[in-house]
């Protein structure tokens, strides 16, 4: 276990750097400056010097790279450029809403998802199967931005049961908030709700097929039993690792239905900060991203060690 | 009948718990600020949160665009324009409770122009020589030269005053001396400010009003339908106005900008160094239909850089009337076939719409338009500062702009000597027919040379609550002035 966990922490150091440094790479090639951004069409030559200098901006490239570097390593993200406020401050009061949002959306999406593969595989080739997969091809199908619009003009525009954007906070006690992320959790949800019932199903509907689950039906085991028995449980593996996926998807991937919802989270962050070259941000923000994404593939692999022993003892 | 008692009083809580609700406003911008230091950066977020809300200047601007005293009461300018007497308010405070004087605006005035100066619009400072202050209510500025827009220039959101305790917490946390003060940020969703109970003026009616940011049009238009959102004084989504205009919930009002949105042109650059192409280029533009189909009607033409409704505006629109043949003859006349021009488009509507209108005018000239839509950190870096481009779209947006023609090294790459005679002879000036005068000649200079494509005056377009009133109909400066707003009986 111990040699597991070295060699996960070596890849997790590597992978960082080597994002660290495209990042850094790629955001030094894109052509736009960031004091350019701050000051705009009336700034004159000597402004922009100035904010620059400010700004450390003069500096040469690789001086940058390491004080930026250095400053990860010691667990300071640095400053941002428009803003003003430390990134890891910045980071944090987004975090409040993404990671809520992200574990509503994947436990809805779990919740819907799963279940309705596992029916969907019991009921294989009559019409609840061809019913279910249908609806979730229509699930895959629909842009979760356009559904997040009519989720709107619904709740929010028609019933006004719901705010049709923004973020209360949390400051009023769980229900203001939670109350602001309902809808954009559902329109994140279904997409992936839809995708995991097909992934569910045909996992558990491969599993049905293999031989310890006929040698059980043969020693008289009940269908349904066989399949809660037997079947799920080995059919989570894949489960597990699109959950996974998913999870790192909702994190940061999910800029456009922020947009549809005016949700202050991390994907808008991102988006503001390539638009407004605001670079340590941008930098930042990658490198702790590719973290998250390493540390829930970690757990992935962690659970499949607890759903499968023989991954453990292997 | 205890229980009765607490009903009723429940109730009587309940009412006056709506009755107070209708002295807080909840505005949408489209745009977040990135800070909201108005004298350390250009972006117009900030000014529409914090101008005249939470800072003053020396003098402001109202709606109609004309120079106010602020916390100037009033003031006394020498008979060669060279020295400015300022008379300030007693008894001003700063929200964080230091006292406002003469030393503060000396301060923020020497801010501003110091070498190591952060503030986007240093241009306005830099005819100041000095700054002395006579006595604590009085501030005596002396120019280099006469400055005939030094009252306004004061007046714009970059010569608020700041104080030296709090100017460098600024952005996070301004402090000025305004009606309203800074309560809370939540970036990324909103700003809230607050009614300032020690405020030198008449109070202000709302209590307290909140900027919140959506920046997609589709949502912004559920905010409002919604009822999450009070009023967009800059709605983003014109193709949505009918349908507010149709419901007598809301007030649609369509006001005018400072935004001169122009096509504008490399003059550096072969062929377009020659006046016949870009007069051709002129010829070739249909206004309207850009306006039609860009901006789904509201906008005003326009023949030169300068506003519509501003009282020194020459209609030069008649100078290069539509003219596909004429424009073709101007550019056989030039000796010009088979052009290709590229046109770098930024992100706003009013460009990316336009250029594909343009292109297809210009396509009718026998130009061929390449449209490369950039964004707006690469449109800075490639156009403005590096002037790599042919063709661009932009607005304009800052008020009474057309000295940038006298700029050198602008990214026009225009250079006029008589131009620039007209612009020192109009800052000379005091006398309003003559200000006038020259303002006109610099219209018609700048058309006759037919520097860039001069397109439209962008409209701005107001959506709010019909029972919310006092918002400002017109934009001379990028504001969001909220002192006069309350909401109806």
């Amino acid at each position: 276990m111990s040699v597991f966990l070295a060699r996960r922490l070596l890849a997790l150091g590597l992978t960082l750097l080597a994002a660290s440094l495209i990042v850094f790479t790629v955001m030094e090639v894109l052509p736009g400056d960031p004091a350019a951004v701050m000051l705009g069409v009336g700034a004159q030559p000597d402004t922009l010097a100035a904010l620059r200098a400010e700004l450390g901006l003069d500096r040469p490239v690789v001086e940058r790279y390491l004080r930026w570097l250095g400053g990860l390593l010691t667990g300071d993200l640095g400053r941002s450029y428009t803003y003003g406020v430390p990134v890891a401050e910045l980071v944090a009061e987004r975090l409040v809403v993404s990671l809520p949002l992200a574990l509503l959306a994947l436990t809805l999406a779990a919740a819907l998802g799963i279940p309705t593969g596992v029916l969907a595989a019991a009921r294989r080739g009559r019409p609840a199967d061809t019913g279910l997969m249908a609806l979730s091809q229509l699930g895959v199908a629909i842009p979760n931005f356009w559904f997040a619009v009519l989720l709107i003009l619904l709740f929010a525009v028609q019933l006004r049961w719901l705010p049709a954007g923004g973020f209360a906070g949390w400051g009023q006690g769980p229900w203001p908030g939670l109350r602001s992320l309902l809808l954009p959790a559902v329109a994140l949800a279904l997409p992936q709700a839809a995708i995991l019932a097909r992934v569910t199903r045909s996992a558990v509907l491969e599993c049905l097929g293999e031989d310890y689950v006929r040698t059980a039906r043969a020693k008289g085991l009940p269908p349904d039993a066989a399949l809660w028995r037997h079947a799920v449980p080995n059919a989570l593996i894949p489960v597990v690792t699109i959950l996974g996926l998913q999870f790192s998807f909702l994190l940061a991937g999910t800029i456009i239905v922020e947009q549809v919802f005016y949700l202050p989270g991390i994907g808008r962050l991102i988006f503001q900060a390539i638009a407004q070259r605001d670079l340590i941000v941008v930098e930042s923000l990658v490198v702790l991203l590719a973290a998250a994404v390493v540390v829930v593939n970690f757990l992935v692999d962690l659970a499949y060690a607890w759903l499968d022993p023989r991954l453990r003892h292997g | 009948m205890r229980q009765r008692m607490l009903v009723a009083g429940a109730l009587t809580l309940a009412m006056v718990g709506t009755a107070q609700a209708r002295d807080r406003l909840v505005l949408g911008m489209v745009l977040e600020p990135p800070h909201l230091d108005p004298t350390a950066g250009a972006a117009a977020a900030i000014d529409e949160v914090v101008y005249a809300n939470i800072f003053e200047g020396l003098t402001r601007i109202d709606e109609r665009g004309e120079v106010r005293p602020a916390l100037a009461e009033n003031w006394t300018v020498a008979d060669d324009g060279l020295a400015y007497t300022f008379r300030l308010r007693d008894g001003v405070t700063f929200h964080d409770g230091t006292s406002f004087d003469a030393s503060d605006v000396k301060f923020a005035l020497e801010r501003a122009m110091a070498p190591d100066s952060v503030n986007a619009q240093k241009g306005l400072f830099e005819p100041i020589a000095s700054v002395e202050t006579a006595d604590p209510l009085t501030v005596l500025v002396r120019l280099k030269r006469p400055t005939s827009a030094f009252l306004f220039n004061m007046g714009w959101g970059d010569a608020v005053v700041v104080a030296p305790e709090s100017a460098d917490e600024n952005k996070t946390r301004p402090i000025g001396t305004g009606p309203f003060t800074f309560a809370q940020w939540v970036k990324g969703d909103r700003v809230e400010i607050a009614r300032n109970a020690a405020y030198w003026g008449p109070p202000v009616a709302l209590a307290g009003a909140t900027f919140k940011f959506i920046n997609d049009p589709a949502a912004a238009t559920a905010a409002l339908l919604a009822g999450d959102v009070d009023a967009f004084a800059n709605f983003p989504a014109p193709e949505a106005l009918a349908q507010f205009a149709a419901d007598p919930r809301f007030a649609v009002v369509i006001g005018t900008t400072e935004g001169e949105t122009i096509l504008a042109i490399n003059n550096a650059v072969a062929p377009l160094d020659d006046l016949r192409v870009r007069r051709a280029i002129s010829h070739a533009i249909d206004r309207q239909a850009i306006i039609d189909g860009a901006m789904f009607g509201y906008g005003t033409p326009i023949g030169s850089h300068f506003a519509p409704h501003h009282p020194a505006y020459v209609d030069l629109t008649g100078r290069y009337p539509h003219d596909p043949e004429k424009a073709k003859a101007l550019l056989a006349e030039a000796g010009v076939s088979g052009l290709r021009l590229s046109i770098k488009l930024p992100p706003p509507s009013y460009a990316r719409r336009g250029g594909e209108i343009i292109a297809a005018q210009l396509k009718a000239v026998g130009i061929e338009a390449e449209l490369i839509p950039v964004e707006w950190a690469q449109w800075l870096e490639q156009v403005f500062t590096n002037k790599d481009y042919q063709l661009t779209i932009v607005s304009h947006t800052e008020p009474m702009d057309i000295g940038i023609y006298a700029r050198d090294d602008y990214y026009f790459n225009y250079s006029s000597p008589e131009f620039k005679a007209v612009m020192s002879d109009l800052a000379a000036t005091v006398d309003l027919a003559e200000q006038t005068e020259l303002l006109g000649r610099a219209q018609r200079i700048i058309a006759e040379d037919a520097v860039n494509g001069f397109l439209f005056q962008l409209a701005k377009h107001g959506v709010w609550d019909a029972r919310v009133q006092g918002l400002w109909h017109n934009s001379p400066i990028q504001a969001n002035d909220l002192t006069a707003v309350r909401w109806a009986e």
